[in-house]
């Protein structure tokens, strides 16, 4: 059992106050506090390994919302076949079979001197380790025209919920034959092959409602994730449907319009019945506040513990970090925590941690029976930082054999879902 | 599983050759996202904690020298080692 720690330390007033400086002995003192900022797939996990690998840690959850709503499978309720509610989890297990204090409310601030987050209400809770996996926040300042307000007219739905449900809305009261505009970002963002997926998932939902419409995709970039996979699956599923310009094309977009739904970019200025932007993004904004992020707004750390560059006691893992060659997925993140929870359980019993494992997994669906994956082990040196283990990983077979892959993938992509909430927040 | 964790099986990284060796428990956790927590399943993807370890061996070495076709496991197996695959399989068979 828990020693008097077990109570929620929630210090009042002066930073710090109270923190007892621990070195590698103090876990047998008290149970060492351990902070998670951020309940997505990051910090869930991070909570819930830390909590199966040493019960007796004290681990406290910040979230600001009730329940979490997963960007995976947000693209299906685009196309149509999936509900949005279908998407939330919440945090009851991570409370009562994990024993995680969960506290609702807006990081504002970290002091890493004092070790200590500031709450939205102006309390403090006080960390040994601090666990930060804020995820992203969107750059609307980036491009001209494209703000918060702008975002009411062309949604981004690259946070799931409401805008998600406003970009459905806008596709069903799409007139057929309207063009569907979609301007994808240049790296580095959250879920590579994200982008693409979407626009898969609404020429299916086009296709079988309003056969006469387009899609016109303008790309910051020259290449994206899995494009040969999905470039080929729209030619035989959605042919004649989609337009893709490259960054060198003129597929950068300089400035949008949200009044008349219009795009400027070196390709021409287009007029879409439906615009999705998704803008540049950096790290939750939190982390940036708190310094742990570089100039280009992402948090650099050691790619073996993920332990910050820019300060002690605190890990950043997620979409926030910099991994190397690892996406910025769901599935790197829940990875990314376990890998922080064995080096935070490691120090605390003054060991050194053991190399990480790293994987990655992005699935996608081209159509509900059509899936398709790309996945890599990496391996993590302090020198080479995280890399592809060489000769394996990668994506789908390019040709499908009478095995009939892309359906098996389709059914694979479900069973992922299931096993990685459950992996998080289960 | 906890057990599991305290055997402390070490291994080599020969692609990397660090200093400490990589827990096959934290191997083995990676599979959880497609397997399912505990590597307890998520079907249809099929469960994997206790079954026989020389079964397990094999199938990951059958995926590795592609004489068994899957979807994604070939280049997934890809990535360890022959002596990976035996420790993976033998944390995998001592789990319930
Ligand atoms: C359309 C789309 C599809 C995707 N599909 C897939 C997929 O199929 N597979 C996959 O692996 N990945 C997918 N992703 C990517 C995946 O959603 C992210 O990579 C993942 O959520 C990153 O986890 P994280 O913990 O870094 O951040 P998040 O999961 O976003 O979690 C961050 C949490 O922190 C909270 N938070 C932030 N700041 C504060 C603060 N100051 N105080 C309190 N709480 C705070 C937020 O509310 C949020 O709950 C997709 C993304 C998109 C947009
Ligand atoms: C990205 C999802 C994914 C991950 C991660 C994953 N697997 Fe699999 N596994 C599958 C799928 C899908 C199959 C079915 C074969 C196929 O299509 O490749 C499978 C099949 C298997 C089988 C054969 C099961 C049987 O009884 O027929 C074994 C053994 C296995 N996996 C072991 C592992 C191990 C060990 C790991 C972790 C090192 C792992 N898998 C990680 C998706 C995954």
């Amino acid at each position: 059992m828990l020693g008097t720690r077990r109570t929620f330390i929630r210090t009042a007033g002066a930073a710090g106050v109270g923190i007892a400086a621990f070195g590698a002995p103090a876990i047998a003192q008290a149970a060492p506090r351990i902070v998670v900022v951020g309940g997505g797939f990051g910090g869930a996990t991070a909570a819930r390994y830390l909590r199966l690998a040493n019960p007796k840690l004290d681990v406290t959850l910040v979230e600001r919302d009730d329940r979490f709503v997963t960007c995976p499978f947000s693209n299906y309720v685009l196309g149509g076949f999936r509900k949005l509610d279908d998407n939330v989890q919440t945090f009851d297990a991570l409370k009562s079979k994990h024993g995680v204090k969960v506290v609702k409310g807006e990081a504002t601030a970290i002091d890493t001197t004092a070790r200590s987050v500031t709450l939205g209400d102006g309390s403090k809770l006080a960390y040994d380790k601090l666990v930060v996996s804020p995820g992203i926040d969107l750059n609307f300042k980036a491009v001209p025209g494209y703000d918060e307000t702008a975002a009411e007219r062309m949604p981004h739905a690259w946070k799931a919920g409401a805008q998600t449900l406003l970009l459905r809305r806008q596709l069903e009261a799409m007139p057929d034959g309207g063009t569907f505009i979609v301007c994808a970002p240049d790296n580095p963002f959250r879920c590579p092959p994200g982008p693409y997926e979407r626009i898969s998932v609404v020429a299916w939902y086009l296709k079988n409602n309003k056969p006469k419409s387009k899609i016109l995709v303008f790309d910051a970039k020259d290449a994206f994730s899995k494009q040969g996979l999905f470039q080929a699956a729209w030619e035989s599923e959605y042919p004649g449907m989609i337009t893709w310009v490259a960054g060198k094309d003129g597929g950068k977009v300089e400035s949008v319009d949200a009044a008349e739904l219009s795009v400027k970019a070196g390709f021409g200025t287009e007029k879409g019945a439906v615009v999705n932007f998704i803008p540049p993004q950096t790290a939750g904004r939190i982390a940036i506040a708190a310094g742990l992020a570089e100039a280009n707004g992402w948090c650099a750390v050691d790619p073996t513990t993920f332990a910050s560059r820019k300060a002690a006691n605190v890990h950043v893992i997620g979409d926030a970090a910099i991994a190397g060659a690892m996406p910025k997925s769901g599935s790197s993140a829940n990875t990314q925590a376990k890998v922080v929870a064995a080096a935070i359980v490691a120090g605390l019993e003054g060991k050194e941690a053991m190399p990480p494992a790293l994987f990655n997994v992005c699935y996608s669906l081209v159509s509900p029976d059509y899936g398709i994956s790309v996945t890599n082990v990496f391996a993590a040196t302090a020198d080479k930082g995280i890399v592809p283990v060489p000769n394996s990983g990668g994506v789908s077979v390019g040709k499908p054999t009478s095995m009939g892959e892309r359906k098996l993938e389709a059914e694979y992509t479900a069973a992922w879902y299931q096993a990685i909430v459950a992996d998080s927040w289960g | 599983m906890k057990r599991v964790a305290s055997m402390a099986i070490v291994m080599a990284l020969p692609w990397a050759a660090p200093a400490l060796a990589q827990s096959p428990l934290a191997i083995v956790q990676t599979c959880y996202v497609c397997h399912g927590p505990d590597a307890r399943g998520a079907a249809p993807i099929a469960p994997l904690a206790g079954l026989p370890k020389d079964h397990l061996a094999r199938q990951m070495a059958d995926f590795k020298a592609d004489r068994r076709p899957g979807t994604i496991m070939n280049r997934i197996a890809k990535s360890y080692t022959d002596e990976q695959i035996g420790l993976i399989a033998e944390t995998l068979a001592a789990m319930k």
